[in-house]
Parts: structure tokens; C-alpha cells; sequence
């Protein structure tokens, strides 16, 4: 099986690279090498078979409990439950390399498939995606061998899996990562392919685009799918701790959000397209950034790989990615100028450059403070560390401006906007958000107390300013469809949505945001308790009274377990029963921490099981009571769903809802909207 | 005027009193501002490792600390004296750690004075492109239909 595996990779390498060269000539040679490119073509879709092949054998080696592979022996055992055998694909270096090379090796089939979108660009972006999949295959082959045997006699069984990633959610936690990753070497290779092929017109950005939206969404998903798990298995309390690696994922999420916004000034007003094309070089150029900070042990992390030699690998395939990308950005950078103007700072224009700073600005900070400790190493011959306090200090401010933004945004119209319009569509927001601010100081909130309490009430505040706006923008839209067809309201909103889905997803999305902004808002009200508790012991937080029923051990073939069982009392009325666990598995000899949560729309109740007093067996138990965290989950399901809306094709004109017999122009006047006919069977609903 | 200074005055009040705390919760607040030298990687009161050898002494170590100590950075220069900086969980204010903090800052004005100045360049240049003529009907029909849809 080993060898076959093997086998499959150089045969990989051997087809990406010939994918990479005869693309190449094919492109350099023009019309004349059809037949040549078709190879090209064929050749890519093959890496992907060689490539899923080398990833089935590594499952089925997995599943067979094949210890004479070094990987298998690693991250496996005799005991785990099959589910994670298969997360054991991308548990170690090697295994992770193989699953990133299968999907690229997938993204790259689908474009390499539907190449009759642009046959041309498509051959363009082939090469390169086909160039990026060979710099991993020589990767795999010759720097982390997935198929390397075991020196010595066969051992018995496994190490078995890092006790931290059994758990539901690490078995769809990292392919979401990434496929939101390795996807955005789809629209860096449409970018930088029409850069060299000097694309006339900008289908390419829409095309870019789409496919941005699909990795941002899967890169979306693995972040959030991450921080529940922190949250659910590491048993701190907390849902993101500013570790590098959770940095890392948050550098390319956040320079893709600035592309996905200012991508609408290219393709609206043919402006920022030189910002637009470093963006999307800056955001691939950040996920393999990512992946060499996760692997080189450049800096230290609790979910790093161990240390490895492949760092220099990705160092110099980052140095050629932005020499080449510098390379044609040089060559072809007259073909990027703008063709418009901005005319007015009261604009959609201008609150869409203010959102990329913001953007970038948080990004910069976030790298700044994930590589600070190395370069204070550098300069002052020691470490400092860069934890949660720096990036808050920092980060909050900006993400509160950006709230701001988020909820000015919409409001404004392209190319100018009147002061007498801003006014008009802000009064009620504005007022609802003051209205909100007074509500919560007079609730108790105390913003003076602490800055934590201040830049909660302000993100609460903001959240309701952006709710407004945007729900100002849905209520506009759909009253003008309402009087044109009759429908009622939420048909109305529903055809709007279907109309214009990008502009309408993308509302929706921000009501994700604003939801799980106020999910992070209760952070500032978490509350903590540690208690050691024998029978009928009782410990409170908040309202919450835990009283110890029992504490009791169980043990089977993966692991041993510590639990304790707690009744819950709410306000004296009885909950449920808690079941905070420890265990502690047996063939990495490593102990884990199983979380007994309990989840309501206003608070979650965090049970750990933190240990047992040696002296008398008493367990004892840390309690959390952390505000609003189920807004983030809820937030985040929000979010998908507002991009899964923007991903589908806008309603055909003919298929728009039939006009209510009206007069002429009625409806315009009567929204102050204008209201274009290009068919007469039905409206357009403008901004 | 009157009643602007008035405003600014009750507001100069409240925020004075932002960052005070009472004595009861400066341990919640020091132990978030320390690492676990375990090599965990968490705040001190965060670090939730089975029988971790760091964090229950210096749990202690901080108790004692605040009782001797009336300000907070002495408490904290204990610990930087007897583990490290690195048992600081950010850059202090002094010497190159400011770098740390300024830097992001500095980098968002200095992007604040690009954008204005991008701005205002395109506000008073007049752009004569060769993309601005180029002939493509499919691009002119998009443009078209979504000046229609956005026209206020």
C-alpha cells in the first residue's frame, strides 16, 4: 500500500509539473498549441486522481491500523473511534500537506472543468494554480514523506491522536480551514492570470470574485468552527486567545473582506483595480504565510506543528510568489488604471476606502503583534510576549470604527452623496443607537467603570446603528417592489433579495456581524468561580447554584475519566444535571478536559472539571458564566447563510414578480427612489 | 457654548473614572495582565492545565505581591524580576516595547494620510486612461444596468 502511495505522489508531481510546463508553452505559443494545452488541461485533472489516490491509501492505511507507516504510528491507534481516524488525515505534518495538495488538487479540477467559462483565462490560471500544486508535491515528496516506514520491528500500536483533536468538531474544523485557504489560490491565479494576459474587460474580477466569496466563506466557517472548539474542548472559558496560529487564519479573512468590498468599486466605477489585484495577492500571499508560521515554529503555539525543516521550503515559495507577482504587476500596470474619479468624500466610494484601511489596519496589527516577539528578540536579545491585552487594546478600537462604517456604508450613495440625504436616512439609527446607549447606562452597564464595560456598550450601541441602517435599506427597497406588484411584505423582501442577492447577501452578512459582535460585547460580564466541592457540596455564579450530587471514574479502551455529576439551580428553580469530565488517555498518556455547558440565548454556564483534591477526592470545579457567547454561533449561522445568498445568480428580469397596474413613475416618486423599466414586467429597485 | 462645556465637563468626569477598580477585582485584573510560565501560552488565570507546575505559585506569588505592593506595576515588576518580560502578557510602555504599541497606530495614520491623499488626487486630477476606452459592449451593458440599479 506504501509503495502504491508513493507511487500516486511522484506520479502527482510528475503531471503537475507537466500541467505547469506545457500550460506554460501552450499560453507562450498562442493558438497554434491547442492540442498542447488541452494535454495541459488533462494532465491537471489527473493530479487530482494521483493525488486523492496517495490521500485514500494514507484513510485506508489509517483504518487497517498500518503502524509500519512513521505517520500512521504518530497520530493513530488501535482504540480511536473511526471518526477520527480520518482526522488523522490532517493531524500531522505530513498527513495535512497530502489533504492541502487534495484540495487544491479538487479547487483546481473544478476550475480546470469548467474552463469553457473563459477558456483563455482559465488556461491562464490553470498554470499557475498547476505551479502552485507542484510546489507542494515537491513538498510532500521530498521534505515530508507521508509513506516513510517505521524503523525496527512493526510497533504493536499507535501513539493514537493529540487528545485535543478528538472531538466532533476537529473533524470538520480543519478541512473548513482549509478549504477557505488553499481556495484562495483560485482567485490569486484568475488575478495574477489576468494581470499577465492583460484580460480586456473585467470579467475576470466577477469571476475572482465568486471564487473569493466561496474560499472567504469556507475560511469563515473554519475560524468560527475553531473557536468553538477552543471553546467547547481547550476549557479555558474562552473562544479565541490571540494565539498565533488563530492570527494566522485571521490574516487572510481579513484582507479578503477588504477585497470583497472594494471589488465593488471595480466593478462599478472601474476604480482601485491596482489595490484590488495586491489585495488578492496579499491574501494568498498570506494564507502561505499562515501555513509556514503553523509549520515552521517561527513562533510558539499552543496548536502549532512541532518544529520542522520546511520553513525554508515555504520562505522561498513566498519570495517567488511576490517576486512574480511584483514581476507582472511592474510589466502590466498600465492596464490597472483607474477610468473614474472619486467625486465626492460623502460616498460610497470613500466609505469603501475607509473600510480597506480599517480592514488592513486591524490586519497589520494583527501580524505586527504575532511577529513582534521575534523582532524584539532581534533588536533587544529577548522575547516579549504578545498576548490577548495588546490585541484587544488594539484591535477593538478599530473593529468599533469599522461597526461605524459598517452602518454609515449603506446609507451612502455612489459617486456623492448629499448631506441633506445622510442626514435624513441617519436620524432614526442614530437616534436608536443613543436611545440604546441610555437604556444600557441606565441598566447598569456603568461605561465609566471599566473600559471593557465602555467598548461593550459602545459595540452594542453600533450594532444597533448598523441593524437600523440596514433594515432602513431592506424596508426602502421592498416597499417600492410592495406598491409595484401588490406582494405582500415578506414576499417583498424575499423578491428584493432575489433581485440584487450580492448587495442583499451582503446585508445579511453584516447582520451576522452585528449579531456576533454583540455575542463578543458579553465578554466584559464573564464571570469565574473555582470551588473544590464534596457530596452536597454547593458552589454559585451569578444566579447559578451547582450543588454536587456525586463524583465518580470510568474507564475504557481509548481512555480513563474523571467526572463529577452537578445539579443546576437557576434562581432556586433546578436546571438540569451538569457532567464535567476529565479524561485521560492512555496511548499518548495525555489528559483532556470535556466541558459540561450549558447554553441559553442570554448566558452559557461553563463547568470544568479542574482537577481532584489528592488528599480527600474532591473534585474541583471551575465555573464560568460568560454572557451572549451563543450570539456569536448564532451570528456566524447568520453570516453563511447572508454569503450562500449573495453566491446565487440575481432573479431574471422575466422572472421578477409581474408590475401591479399603476401609474407610470408613481412609485419612484413616492420613495424618492429611482425606479428604472427595462422591462416592462417588472421593477428594478435601486439604492 | 454654555452648555457644550457643560457637556464636555460631565463627560471629562465620567471618563477620569474609567480604569479605576476596586481593590476586589485588581487580582482578576493583574492575573489577566501575566503569563503561565508553563509554556502554555495562557493568561495566569486562564491556564486550566491538569496539575500545571507554574500557576497555582503564582497565583500566590500575586496575592502577596498586591498585599505589598499599592501599585499595580510594582507588583508586576516582581514578577518580570524574578521570570522574565516574557511573563508579561503585552509590551510594557517603556523603551522599544513602545514600538509594539505605537507602530499599529502610526501605521493607520500614516494609511488615514495615503487614502487622503489618493483622495484628494482623484478629486482634482482628471483621469485620461487607456482602460477608460476600451470598446466592450458586455462591460458597457453591465455598467449600464448597474447605474440604473444604484442611481439615488
Amino acid at each position: 500500500m506504501a509503495d502504491f502511495g508513493s507511487f500516486a505522489l511522484i506520479l502527482a508531481l510528475v503531471l503537475s509539473f507537466y500541467a505547469f510546463a506545457a500550460g506554460g508553452l501552450a499560453l507562450y505559443a498562442g493558438p497554434r498549441a491547442d492540442r498542447l494545452a488541452e494535454t495541459s488541461r488533462r494532465a491537471g485533472i489527473a493530479t487530482f486522481i494521483a493525488v486523492a489516490a496517495a490521500a485514500a491509501v494514507l484513510v485506508v492505511s489509517v483504518l487497517n491500523n498500518d503502524f509500519s507507516l512513521a505517520y500512521i504510528r504518530e497520530h493513530s491507534n488501535i482504540a480511536l473511534p473511526i471518526p477520527y481516524k480520518f482526522a488523522a488525515l490532517w493531524s500531522g505534518q505530513e498527513g495535512s500537506l497530502v489533504f492541502w495538495a487534495l484540495l487544491l488538487s479538487a479547487y483546481a479540477l473544478v476550475v480546470r472543468v469548467k474552463h469553457r467559462v473563459d477558456v483563455k483565462l482559465t488556461a491562464y490560471a490553470s498554470v499557475i494554480l498547476a505551479a502552485v500544486q507542484f510546489f507542494f508535491l515537491l513538498l510532500i515528496n521530498f521534505a515530508a514523506h507521508p509513506f516513510s516506514l517505521v524503523s525496527g520491528p512493526v510497533p504493536p500500536d499507535g501513539n493514537g491522536l493529540n487528545v485535543l483533536l478528538q472531538y466532533p468538531e476537529m473533524v470538520i474544523h480543519p478541512p473548513m480551514l482549509y478549504l477557505g485557504y488553499v481556495g484562495m489560490a483560485v482567485p490569486f491565479a484568475f488575478a495574477l492570470g489576468a494581470l499577465i494576459m492583460r484580460y480586456p474587460g473585467e470579467k475576470w474580477i466577477t469571476v475572482t470574485r465568486k471564487w473569493t466569496m466561496v474560499a472567504w466563506l469556507f475560511l469563515t466557517c473554519g475560524i468560527f468552527l475553531g473557536a468553538h472548539w477552543a471553546y467547547s474542548v481547550l476549557g479555558w472559558g474562552g473562544y479565541w486567545g490571540w494565539d498565533p496560529v488563530e492570527n494566522a487564519s485571521l490574516l487572510p479573512w481579513l484582507t479578503g473582506t477588504a477585497f470583497l468590498h472594494s471589488v465593488m468599486m471595480q466593478e462599478k466605477r472601474g476604480m482601485m483595480k491596482v489595490w484590488n489585484v495586491w489585495l488578492i495577492f496579499i491574501t494568498f500571499l498570506l494564507s502561505i504565510f499562515g501555513t509556514f508560521l503553523t509549520r515552521s515554529g517561527l513562533v510558539s503555539s499552543v496548536h502549532a506543528f512541532a518544529q520542522s525543516t520546511i520553513g525554508p521550503w515555504f520562505m522561498w515559495f513566498l519570495g517567488i510568489i511576490f517576486a512574480t507577482c511584483l514581476f507582472f504587476y511592474i510589466k502590466n500596470r498600465d492596464h490597472l488604471k483607474s477610468e473614474n474619479k472619486l467625486e465626492s468624500l460623502v460616498s460610497r466610494e470613500s466609505s469603501f476606502l475607509f473600510n480597506n484601511l480599517v480592514l488592513l489596519a486591524s490586519c497589520f496589527a494583527v501580524l505586527w503583534g504575532t511577529l513582534f516577539p521575534k523582532i524584539s528578540e532581534a533588536v533587544q536579545g529577548h522575547q516579549v510576549t504578545v498576548g490577548p491585552p495588546f490585541f484587544n487594546n488594539v484591535n477593538i478600537p478599530i473593529g468599533l470604527f469599522l461597526l461605524l462604517l459598517t452602518a454609515i456604508g449603506p446609507l451612502l450613495a455612489w459617486r456623492s452623496t448629499s448631506f441633506e440625504s445622510v442626514k435624513r436616512n441617519f436620524a432614526i439609527p442614530a437616534a436608536l443607537a443613543l436611545l440604546t446607549a441610555i437604556v444600557l447606562t441606565v441598566g447598569g452597564m456603568k461605561p465609566w467603570r471599566e473600559w471593557a464595560n465602555l467598548y461593550s456598550m459602545m459595540a452594542i450601541s453600533l450594532a444597533v446603528l448598523v441593524f437600523a441602517s440596514i433594515t432602513s435599506e431592506f424596508y426602502r427597497g421592498a416597499r417600492v417592489i410592495r406598491n409595484h406588484t401588490g406582494l405582500s411584505w415578506p414576499a417583498s423582501v424575499t423578491q428584493l433579495t432575489r433581485r440584487n442577492t450580492r448587495r442583499y447577501g451582503g446585508y445579511i452578512v453584516h447582520y451576522g456581524v452585528i449579531v456576533f459582535c454583540i455575542g463578543f460585547a458579553g465578554a466584559a460580564f464573564n464571570q469565574t468561580n473555582e470551588q473544590e466541592l464534596g457530596f452536597h457540596d454547593k458552589m454559585t455564579i451569578g444566579p447559578y447554584t451547582l450543588v454536587c450530587q456525586n463524583y465518580t471514574q470510568d474507564d475504557n479502551p481509548n481512555y480513563g475519566s474523571e467526572m463529577a455529576v452537578l445539579d443546576v439551580y437557576k434562581n432556586g428553580k433546578k436546571m438540569g444535571t451538569m457532567y464535567p469530565e476529565q479524561r485521560f488517555y492512555k496511548a499518548n498518556q495525555q489528559p483532556a478536559t470535556m466541558v459540561a455547558l450549558h447554553s441559553t440565548i442570554a448566558e452559557d454556564l461553563y463547568l470544568v472539571y479542574a482537577g481532584r483534591n489528592q488528599d480527600n477526592d474532591h473534585p474541583i470545579i471551575k465555573a464560568h458564566l460568560n454572557p451572549l457567547v451563543s450570539w456569536i454561533w448564532a451570528g456566524v449561522i447568520v453570516t453563511v447563510i447572508g454569503t450562500l445568498v449573495a453566491l446565487v445568480p440575481n432573479l431574471p428580469p422575466e422572472r421578477a414578480a409581474p408590475r401591479k397596474i399603476a401609474p407610470a413613475g408613481h412609485a419612484a416618486e413616492e420613495n424618492g427612489n429611482s425606479v428604472s423599466q427595462p422591462h416592462p414586467a417588472h421593477v428594478e429597485v435601486g439604492d | 457654548m454654555k452648555r457644550l462645556l457643560q457637556i464636555i465637563f460631565i463627560f471629562a468626569l465620567a471618563f477620569s473614572a474609567v480604569g479605576s477598580d476596586s481593590s476586589a477585582a485588581r487580582f482578576e485584573k493583574l492575573g489577566h495582565r501575566l503569563m503561565c510560565t508553563c509554556g502554555c501560552n495562557q493568561i495566569l488565570l486562564e491556564c486550566n492545565h491538569v496539575g500545571c507546575p507554574s500557576s497555582d505559585g503564582m497565583r500566590h506569588e500575586l496575592s502577596s505581591g498586591m498585599a505589598q505592593n499599592s501599585s499595580d506595576d510594582g507588583v508586576l515588576d516582581i514578577f518580570v524580576q524574578k521570570y522574565g518580560p516574557i511573563v508579561l502578557a503585552a509590551p510594557t510602555m517603556n523603551g522599544f516595547d513602545r514600538v509594539a504599541w505605537i507602530t499599529p497606530y502610526a501605521t493607520f495614520a500614516l494609511g488615514l494620510g495615503l487614502v487622503t491623499i489618493i483622495v484628494r488626487k482623484w478629486r482634482h486630477v482628471p483621469l485620461e486612461t487607456k482602460a477608460g476606452k476600451i470598446d466592450d459592449p458586455e462591460l458597457e451593458e453591465r455598467r449600464k444596468r448597474i447605474r440604473q440599479d444604484t442611481e439615488l
